[in-house]
């Protein structure tokens, strides 16, 4: 869904390459606040200056610098921009021993809101029924002149009040990132300010997908790569499964428009995804000759094994052994080209960590794959088709959806064992819900034989940074 | 009587920041202006160079009022003004 939050990511992405592009860069950065927000303008905080403000960090995200990173508040963008040049002036910067966390929150964008309550609204009508009174387990709900009101102190926001209310008076009030986050990783800290917990943390992306004031800000690699191409570097673009419903056109016109875009070389992640079919078949095949009652899960979502990793460790014996297909494409395009530089494409936060794991070099959103697009005048719809060796077999370009994986590894062991009969079930979409249930499964209450996990509620396609 | 065109910039940047979702709007023009009004998606249109780029995604009603940060809600109502029905 297209929101003014998404949108103004998009333009700022967009800009920037036009500016990359003209080499003005230097000056341009600390300009596109004011041009964006100029005097007089309305604003969409309290004033332009916030706005500004909260613009200059976006752009700081985006040049690769989390706005947690900030030491000096007075430093501006081009001083940034020119740092970042410098450095990757002969080479692009060593990777950190530590892995950079792709997520943080952007506390001048950050609202504060305020814990969650169950409250009576003026929708309240002070009838004679009273049924927020008689459901309430906790006697929390006292009619004070003629008005229902909720006692903070008793409440424990069951929500039993708000369905019984005929009137729709009773409400809950939220904190979108604290609700939408499946492992209580986002709190507020001592300024009352959202602040991710790194430890628990999954990077599966959906408080950046639903804090409404955009306080949520990704880690770009944009710049880095384009100033790798610029060096003259090759650098083959590695475009997820999800990449078939994102772009107008075919996923051949979309590796031509990579390659006008200035990649050396273009490939379908896909290809990598076959062989993770073939393997984690295999895999899954001699773990149930072994023990018939095994459970074994895939392995291709990083937020589903991030959260594995730090919360349900006990599960973790079940989880595939077998690489996802990022790091198989990653294979297949250095064994073709020696020394090539690799650039996932996709719709996935939690890839932007994987990669560094796993000796990917970029990592790009489709979001800013389109914004390279944009700005360098080029349309996928225009483009023509590249021409591919061989096309990605459906079952593997089927990844990107629920249910995809396990129809590729059914499909491989149908092949390999006729008649083979797959137990499976999926867990569609990570929220507290689906992360209770992998606590219990971790706890030894195994279902069927085989679980696909998607951190994503409809697969990937529907990523934190799919364009749609 | 002429039909009123709608042309949709589906450039990339258009289609970034919002075009794609007016490409639905044809589906789901009312009964009453379906057989009025045209749309095309046009490649892209040239509006958004830089400091214009906040304007997309752009459209261009009979070929030559242009319309900047279109969205449903106002590409609708702008049609129907065309069109000398009641702007609900």
């Amino acid at each position: 869904m297209l929101t003014a939050t998404t949108a103004i990511r998009r333009e700022l992405l967009i800009r920037l390459v036009r500016a990359f592009d003209a080499d003005s860069l230097n000056t341009e950065l600390d300009r596109i606040p004011v041009k964006l927000r100029p005097k007089n303008d309305p604003s969409s905080r309290c004033c332009i200056y916030h706005d500004r403000a909260v613009l200059k960090y976006r752009l700081m995200s985006l040049l690769g610098v989390s706005p947690r990173e900030e030491t000096d508040e007075a430093k501006t963008l081009g001083q940034y921009w020119q740092e970042k040049a410098a450095a990757a002036e002969t080479s692009t910067p060593a990777a950190s021993a530590q892995p950079l966390s792709p997520l943080c929150v952007c506390e001048a964008a950050c609202s504060g809101c305020p814990d969650s309550r169950v409250v009576s609204t003026e929708n309240c009508r002070g009838c004679f029924a009273r049924p927020c009174m008689y459901n309430c387990p906790k006697k929390a709900i006292s009619i004070v002149d003629g008005h229902s009101v909720v006692d903070q102190s008793l409440c424990i926001k069951c929500g039993k009040c708000i369905q019984a209310c005929p009137y729709h008076a009773i409400v809950k009030t939220s904190v979108p990132c604290e609700e939408a986050c499946p492992v209580g990783a986002i709190k507020k800290n001592e300024h009352g300010f959202a602040e991710i917990d790194f430890t628990r943390c999954v990077y599966c992306g959906k408080c950046l997908v639903h804090c409404p004031f955009g306080a949520v800000v990704e880690r770009s690699q944009l710049l880095d790569l384009l100033l790798a191409m610029r060096r003259g570097e090759k650098i083959v673009a590695m475009v997820a499964p999800a990449c078939g419903s994102q772009f107008p056109g075919t996923v051949e016109q979309l590796l031509s428009a990579c390659a006008k875009a200035g990649f050396a070389d273009v490939m379908e992640v896909a290809l990598g995804a076959e062989l993770t079919t073939k393997h984690e078949t295999a895999e899954f095949l001699e773990r149930l000759e072994k023990d018939p009652k095994m459970l074994m899960t895939t392995s291709c979502c990083p937020a589903y094994v991030n959260l594995v990793t730090k919360h349900v460790p006990t599960f973790l014996p079940h989880v595939s052994t077998t690489p996802s297909p990022m790091v198989y494409a990653k294979q297949l395009a250095q064994e073709k080209t020696p020394g090539i530089k690799t650039a996932f494409i996709g719709p996935c936060v939690a890839k932007r960590d994987e990669a560094q794991r796993t000796g990917v070099d970029f990592v790009l959103s489709f979001e800013e794959l389109g914004a390279l697009f944009a700005g360098r005048g080029i349309d996928v719809m225009a483009c023509e088709p590249w021409p591919v060796a061989r096309p990605a077999c459906a079952t593997a370009r089927g990844y990107a959806h629920s249910c995809g994986v396990t129809e590729a590894v059914l499909a491989e062991a149908t092949e390999r064992v006729p008649g083979f009969k797959l137990d499976a079930k999926q867990i569609n979409g990570l929220d507290k819900k689906t992360a209770m249930q992998l606590k219990l499964y971790g706890m030894g209450k195994l279902p069927g034989n085989f679980l696909e996990v998607m951190a994503c509620s409809g697969g990937c396609e529907k990523g934190p940074c799919a364009l749609k | 009587m002429d039909k009123v065109k709608v042309e949709i910039c589906c450039g990339t940047a258009c289609y970034l920041l919002g075009a794609v979702h007016l490409m639905e709007l044809e589906a789901q023009l009312p009964p009453e202006m379906r057989e009025r009004v045209a749309f095309e998606a046009k490649s892209c249109l040239g509006q958004c160079e830089n400091d214009r780029l906040g304007g997309a995604p752009f459209v261009r009603f009979n070929g030559t009022e242009m319309m900047s940060r279109a969205t449903p809600g106002a590409v609708m109502a702008r049609l129907r003004e065309l069109l000398g029905l009641e702007v609900a």
